[in-house]
């Protein structure tokens, strides 16, 4: 099974669940502050995922490293190359 | 194993210490380039610097697709330079792809080992060594160079997606053939089936220096494009 099929038969045994226990398709008497966090439910998840990716995302970003040294070291070896290549007849 | 009973009986043998290469591990590098004249001297002097400072046996693969820019007359000069037993030229008449380009040049490799990476000095052979400490250390299938973690980074900031990667070779044949993407996406496809697969993959850090020269291949619509892989990848595996 594809990771979309995966999802997709996730997301309707959840989503048919939270629907019947809202909807009172079961017959459930559910408390009422029960009910009260039920409905808004997966908006809510739907809300925090967004903000867990763009945080994760952000942070990522503001703390990848920088590598200078990198830089810089490969800038000497290709003088050093260049030179060496040369040497040996490279006509550039 | 073969390699370390080999070893033992030749007269001038050393006990190779475990995790090391044995003398029967060769790696081929895969080099697919269209336009790259300039950096392809670079790419080639360090790949052979590196190589013979650690010592591994090794070969560099050319696939050219009939750069106009006279990528092909450096390739033959650098032939020339440091021979044809570690310098294979196997050009392709024009454009035909990644993905085609790993498979013509694997039907050429006499390594064991497959590594590939870019033509543009956006990845340093000097990681190459440790690739090949990471995969004897954990009998790797693959090893993955990461910008993300330990001290991975880059420099001058690019989205682009650059792979350097270590494969067994038999590892790399099934996987090309179970790929369906196309460019740049099939990579990451290659490690969503070698997962899938249970292939062992390694991770080392490494540095990402921005294209030295030339123009890069991919374009503006970079970040479309791999969402659109991403989704794709998402939906077929």
């Amino acid at each position: 099974m594809t990771k979309l099929a995966q999802w997709l038969w996730g997301l309707a045994l959840l989503g048919s669940a939270w629907a019947a226990l809202t909807l009172g398709a079961l017959g459930l008497e559910l408390p009422l502050s029960c009910r009260e966090v039920l409905w808004p439910l997966p908006a809510y998840l739907l809300v925090s995922a967004g903000c867990y990716a763009l945080g994760t995302v952000g942070y990522r970003v503001a703390t990848f490293h920088d590598c200078e040294d990198a830089a810089r070291e490969l800038q000497s070896q290709i003088q050093e190359a260049r030179a060496d290549l040369t040497r040996r007849g490279l006509r550039f | 194993m073969a390699a370390e009973e080999a070893s033992r009986s030749s007269p001038r043998s050393r006990r190779e210490p475990k995790g090391r290469a044995s003398r029967q591990d060769k790696y081929s590098v895969l080099l697919p380039t269209y336009n790259e004249r300039e950096n392809l001297p670079f790419i080639v002097w360090l790949l052979v610097k590196s190589f013979s400072e650690s010592g591994f046996n090794y070969e560099i693969i050319i696939i050219d697709d009939g750069s106009p820019d006279g990528t092909r007359d450096i390739a033959e000069q650098l032939e020339k330079i440091y021979g044809s037993d570690r310098i294979l030229l196997r050009p392709r008449e024009k454009k035909l792809g990644l993905g085609t380009a790993y498979i013509h040049g694997m039907k050429h490799a006499t390594g064991n080992y497959i590594i590939i990476m870019d033509a543009d000095l956006s990845h340093h052979p000097k990681f190459i060594p440790e690739f090949i400490r990471k995969q004897k250390e954990g009998n790797f299938d693959i090893v993955s160079g990461t910008r993300y973690r330990g001290n991975g980074g880059v420099y001058g900031w690019d989205l682009k997606r650059k792979i350097i990667r270590l494969y067994r070779k038999e590892v790399l044949q099934k996987l090309i053939g179970k790929c369906i993407s196309k460019g740049y996406v099939f990579q990451m496809e290659m490690i969503v089936r070698a997962r899938q697969l249970n292939y062992t993959i390694g991770e080392v850090p490494i540095s990402f220096v921005d294209r030295v020269y030339g123009e890069s291949k991919l374009g503006g619509n970079e970040i479309v494009s791999f969402l659109k892989g991403l989704l794709t990848l998402f939906a077929t595996t």
